[in-house]
């Protein structure tokens, strides 16, 4: 039984902080713990002969053998601490990696820049309160030519230009134009009627670097009561500045169009190109030709509109500055993975 | 159209100096769009020289070379070396001198050549640029030309000359000559205009039996409705053609021919009106204009006998076909270098009876060009008297009385028109003087006495035939830069739709995914379509570009693996594609389209359209993706991990995340798809794809190494199936209890039906079940395996009891149990 003196105290109070300052990790911390705190340890001992003291110097013992606890105990803590500290600090230095090495789980796909430019432009329209419309690639001729003022004589419609489904005399074609949605459109939507209709078109020509035979278009068609060409103008210029920016500008200039009367060529000042602000042609245009409004059932002497369409790959290719309409059609991932979700 | 610049200057007043950029910019104001320049790209000095004696040199290359002395009328004579030997002493030629530069650009200097100081060079007709003949040196005389030695020989022959080129849009027909781009120069302009036409004075001609029987006109127009003809007898037809006018048909883009035929181009070019000169001589009878006879056949200028169709018009006589009207005249009656009477033709004839015509022989000649696109019908005379004109004058020739006119009967028909009407249209308030004014300016008759005007267009401008056809003359001539900006205002629109929205959607999450989007072409072969979906009609072109690839896709996994073929070809192993497009699904046994065409500008009865509609085939749009070499590539640390069916799925699952649609996968085949590895993919009972690993065989046809994974889904038939609103739940918070099971079933039995069956059976309490285990081997029956399932648990409104759980786990075993012979695993 130990007897509870002040050097006997202090022997175990020293023993145990040398013990916990020498501790370098959990482990020995660990095992200080056990030999100066545990069930059997040089202070534990001591508080067991507590009971023997008697009881007038109880309270003496009772405090010097507290103290010595509490010393022990704050000290453990303390290097409990400190090695928690050290421990971690070499785990991170340990678990360092070269993060530009570090290897990927997942890979970036991407977006074809003419779906998204076809999305984008249908945005600005959308934000003009205009509606997108769709309609079938494999069309019926009468509604890609003939509701479109397109003679049946007219060369566009020969077999050097248009792709004829087999048997040619049932008169279904891919569709050369986006404007079979123009005439859907007029057929099945109430008056006035502000849509833009983006998709695939066809034309027999030999893929090469400024032709494909598979290609997109955007096509507009705005029918309302007093639509004049100025109203024309003035949408194309409102495309024009989302697109290009506040400098962009739309030239008109004379051209034929079956469907159209007024027709017009439309040029767009790119003020944000590269190499310099620069005039392109952009797409053709006009007012609608009344026979398309009768076409689709709608009396020319009430309504007029117009219309415009542009060629996407066009548009892409002037606007982001390429060269090969082959890199667009191609299918390289390399070329959309250049754009990846932006265009 | 190539218009020569010394020609357009003859018609209207062109600025000093005037340039091709001038003529370009004016042009385009009207509407013809800049195609390009034609100069002879000849430069001085270039001069009249005549040869004053020469000397023959043989050489050791076998060929004689002439050392001539030529004048060029400096003090001294010029010694040039020549390879020609079609001249004599004292013929003039053309000296390119020392600092000439000669088109190609070829510039001349002094040259030491065959033992001589070369000063200069005798240049041929080709090295003029002035046509094809290089057979010896151009001799002046030849050319009709006796200049005097030492003058300018560029001005002498035309060779300062420049064209502008201009696309003349179809509708305007009139512009394909001198007359028209002048008219239209002067619009542009308001330079003063001096019509060509009214320069020719039409004599009295008649007595040549010319006859018009059109007995099928086509689209009930008849073939022909004006015909004039004139004799000029006694013509050389071998006299040279005026330099002028050789530089000026070059300058135009048509070989100088002989003189006849020159002159028919020439005056072709200046009004307009195509012409023929027949070799009267040859003629048998008088003239019949009609439609071919089954099985007649004509022999071509350019040589070829061509099989005539019922619908051609020809131009025929006691002999037979000697033309097809409009298009290109007979080799039989042709003229000749030994002609002397000479018929000529100038006629009108129908755009649509040419167009076809020249379609279906493959032959576009200048005429039937201007025949197509509208000829001013009321030509004829002007031009048969202005060939005449030129054969006397230039041939010799003397005109004869003999001659025919057929005259043009119709009228342009007058339109109605309010002034107001290009205000209406155009945005721009025209005053009713100027709308006049410019309507008159284009050559149109007004007639303005009433509020409601009468507008008659004049003869050449068939394009005009309703007042939108005027208002675009008046916005066309005052300029389209008037025309103001002014947004319109649509009505509140419904945004994207449900089906626009998904579809984006759709793209964006399988880009995010990792994939690529990949736009491929529709054309596929038979044996493509017969392998990917074996006997399913396809759609077939009947004009496909490559005849290989003739059909249209059902599938869109054959382009996927195509694009995927490319890219390895270049290097690129590691694939994710998608594509989302249509696919065209015929009807077996159904002919699709119509045989009937609708006329356009008419309203069409709703059933009609429907009609139409209805006849077209299926066209889905479908979504597909592919996958091949690895999803992770080998890096440090981790090795590669090849893509295949987890991959596919994955996608698939993707893909109904976007679409709003649980997509499950059950056990499924497909003609190129791993047996063992092919999952159909529905949503509920509707099947809406399919994914897989390609089969090797297929793969290795492909040249495509490794697994390929593909899935392709019906985009159409997912929208419809998937969710528009989401009903949402309420999320529980009280504790979960979890538990595992494991059952064992038969190796055969799919988990996921198995899986099925436990959440069917332990019902609602049961709030998740993830297969985490199959295990086979000892302690499990050979042929069975054990399926452990991770079961999560939660009441809706108290905290679960184990017992509960295991209530609930257990009626979860036995309904797995009933429907595949699931036990427990003990």
């Amino acid at each position: 039984m130990s007897e509870i003196t002040e050097p006997a105290v202090s022997r175990a109070v020293e023993a145990a902080l040398a013990a916990f300052a020498e501790a370098q990790d959990s482990a020995e911390l660990k095992a200080a713990r056990s030999a100066h705190t545990a069930e059997g340890s040089p202070l534990s001992k001591l508080n067991a002969s507590m009971r023997e003291v008697p009881n007038d110097q109880k309270a003496v013992a009772g405090k010097l053998v507290g103290e010595a606890r509490g010393r022990v105990n704050a000290a453990a803590a303390e290097a409990e601490g400190r090695i928690l500290v050290a421990e971690e600090t070499a785990r991170l230095a340990a678990e360092a990696v070269d993060v530009t090495a570090v290897p990927s789980r997942r890979r970036l796909g991407a977006r074809h820049p003419l779906s998204l430019l076809m999305e984008q432009m249908g945005d600005i329209f959308i934000g003009m309160g205009w509606e997108v419309a769709e309609g079938p690639e494999l069309e019926h001729a009468w509604f890609n030519f003939d509701a479109l003022n397109i003679d049946p004589d007219h060369p566009a419609r020969g077999e050097q230009d248009t792709f004829y489904v087999e048997p040619a005399d049932r008169n279904l074609v891919l569709r050369s134009q986006t404007s079979n949605v123009q005439i859907r459109s007029l057929l099945e939507r109430p008056l006035p009627l502000y849509v833009v209709a983006p998709g695939k078109v066809f034309r027999k020509d030999e893929l090469d670097a400024t032709h494909t035979p598979v290609f997109h278009q955007i096509e507009g068609i705005a029918i309302d009561k007093g639509l004049t060409m100025a109203h024309l103008r003035g949408t194309l210029e409102h495309l024009a500045r989302a697109m290009f920016g506040e400098g962009a500008q739309i030239r008109l200039r004379p051209n034929y169009f079956p469907f159209t009367e007024p027709s017009a060529e439309m040029d767009v000042w790119q003020p944000n190109a590269r190499g310099g602000a620069r005039w392109v042609e952009w797409g053709g245009c006009g007012m609608v030709n009344p026979n398309v409004l009768r076409s689709a059932g709608v009396d020319p002497a009430v309504y007029q509109g117009f219309a415009f369409g542009m060629g996407i790959e066009r548009t892409l290719q002037f606007r982001n500055d390429m060269n090969d309409m082959r890199d667009m059609v191609e299918g390289d991932v390399r070329f959309s993975q250049q754009f990846g979700m932006v265009v | 159209m190539r218009v020569p610049i010394s020609w357009l200057g003859e018609y209207v007043d062109l600025p000093e100096n005037v340039t091709l950029e001038h003529l370009h910019a004016a042009l385009v104001k009207v509407g013809f769009e800049e195609e390009d320049v034609h100069v002879f790209g000849v430069t001085g000095p270039v001069v009249v020289g005549q040869v004053l004696e020469f000397t023959p040199e043989p050489q050791s290359n076998g060929k004689t070379i002439n050392w001539v002395q030529v004048d060029v009328g400096e003090s001294e004579p010029r010694g040039i070396v020549c390879g020609a030997h079609n001249f004599v002493v004292g013929d003039k030629v053309v000296v390119s001198l020392p600092g000439a530069v000669l088109p190609g650009p070829f510039p001349i200097s002094a040259r030491k050549t065959y033992g001589h100081t070369s000063d200069g060079m005798i240049a041929s007709v080709r090295e003029l640029g002035l046509g094809d003949e290089h057979d010896g040196i151009l001799r002046l005389s030849t050319i009709g030309l006796d200049p005097e030695v030492g003058a300018d020989a560029i001005a002498l022959l035309g060779l300062d000359d420049a064209a502008v080129e201009i696309n003349v849009t179809p509708d305007r027909g009139y512009a394909l000559s001198i007359r028209g781009v002048a008219r239209e120069y002067s619009h542009s302009t308001r330079a003063s205009f001096r019509d060509p036409a009214l320069a020719v004075t039409v004599g009295e001609a008649s007595g040549y039996s010319v006859v018009v029987d059109d007995a099928t006109p086509i689209r009930g127009r008849a073939g022909c409705d004006a015909f004039a003809a004139r004799v000029v007898r006694g013509v050389d037809p071998t006299r040279p053609t005026p330099p002028e006018m050789v530089a000026r048909l070059k300058l135009a883009g048509i070989r100088s021919i002989s003189l006849p035929v020159d002159i028919s181009n020439y005056v072709m070019l200046e009004l307009g009106q195509p012409t023929h000169t027949y070799d009267l001589g040859k003629l048998q009878g008088g003239i019949v204009v009609r439609r071919a006879a089954p099985g007649e056949t004509l022999e071509t200028l350019d040589g070829q006998v061509r099989k005539l169709d019922v619908s051609d018009l020809l131009i025929t006589d006691d002999s037979g076909a000697i033309g097809l009207a409009g298009v290109m005249g007979g080799l039989a009656t042709e003229v000749t270098d030994t002609t002397t009477d000479i018929l000529v033709e100038a006629a009108h004839f129908d755009p649509v009876t040419v167009a076809r015509t020249a379609r279906r022989h493959k032959l576009w000649s200048e005429a039937s060009k201007r025949f197509e696109r509208g000829v001013d019908p009321t030509l004829g005379p002007i031009a048969a008297q202005r060939v005449a004109d030129l054969l006397v004058q230039l041939a010799g020739g003397t005109i004869d009385p003999l001659g025919t006119v057929v005259p043009y009967l119709g009228a342009p028909v007058p339109i109605a028109f309010a002034p107001g009407d290009a205000a209406a249209l155009i945005g721009v308030d025209y005053p009713p003087s100027e709308v006049q004014a410019t309507l008159e300016l284009v050559g149109a008759t007004v007639d303005a006495t009433v509020d409601r005007w009468t507008v008659t267009p004049p003869s050449w401008r068939p394009d005009l035939v309703d007042a939108p056809s005027l208002v675009e003359e008046v916005a066309r001539i005052t300029g389209y830069d008037r025309i103001p900006s002014e947004l319109p205002t649509a009505p509140p629109g419904r945004g994207w739709t449900r089906s626009q929205q998904a579809t984006r959607r759709l793209a964006n999450t399988l880009a995010a995914a990792g994939l690529t989007e990949v736009l491929a072409y529709p054309f596929q072969s038979a044996a493509t379509i017969e392998r990917f979906d074996p006997g399913a009609p396809a759609v077939q072109l009947a004009n496909a570009i490559d005849p290989q690839t003739s059909y249209l896709r059902r599938s869109l996994l054959p382009g996927l693996l195509e694009t995927a073929r490319r890219n390895l070809s270049r290097g690129l192993t590691d694939l994710a594609l998608f594509e989302i497009g249509h696919v065209y699904l015929p009807t077996a046994g159904t002919s699709h389209g119509t045989a009937e065409l609708p006329p356009g500008a008419v309203s069409l009865d709703v059933d009609v359209l429907a009609g139409l509609t209805d006849s077209l085939p299926a066209q889905p749009r479908h979504v597909a993706v592919l996958f091949l070499g690895d999803v992770v590539p080998r890096q440090p640390g981790a090795a590669a991990v090849p893509s295949g069916l987890a991959d596919a799925l994955d996608a698939a699952a993707e893909v109904g995340l976007a679409l709003a649609a649980d997509i499950r996968p059950v056990t499924g085949s497909h003609p190129v798809l791993h047996p063992g590895r092919t999952a159909e993919l529905r949503v509920g009972d509707t099947v809406v794809g399919v994914a897989g690993e390609l089969l090797p065989s297929v793969a290795r046809d492909l040249d495509l190494p490794g697994v390929v994974a593909l899935a392709e889904l019906d985009l159409d038939a997912l929208l419809a199936v998937g969710a528009t609103e989401i009903a949402a739940r309420p999320i529980g918070t009280l504790p979960a209890a979890t538990q595992d099971l494991s059952l064992v079933v038969a190796a055969d039995v799919p988990a996921g039906e198995v899986r099925d069956a436990v959440i069917t059976g332990a019902g609602e309490l049961l709030e998740d079940a993830r297969l985490v285990d199959d295990y086979r081997g000892s302690g499990v029956p050979e042929g069975s395996k054990s399926l452990t399932f991770a079961l999560r648990f939660r009441g809706p409104d108290r905290t679960l009891t184990a017992a509960e759980a295991s209530e609930s786990k257990l009626a979860g075993a036995a309904l797995a149990g009933q429907r595949f012979g699931a036990t427990l695993r003990e």
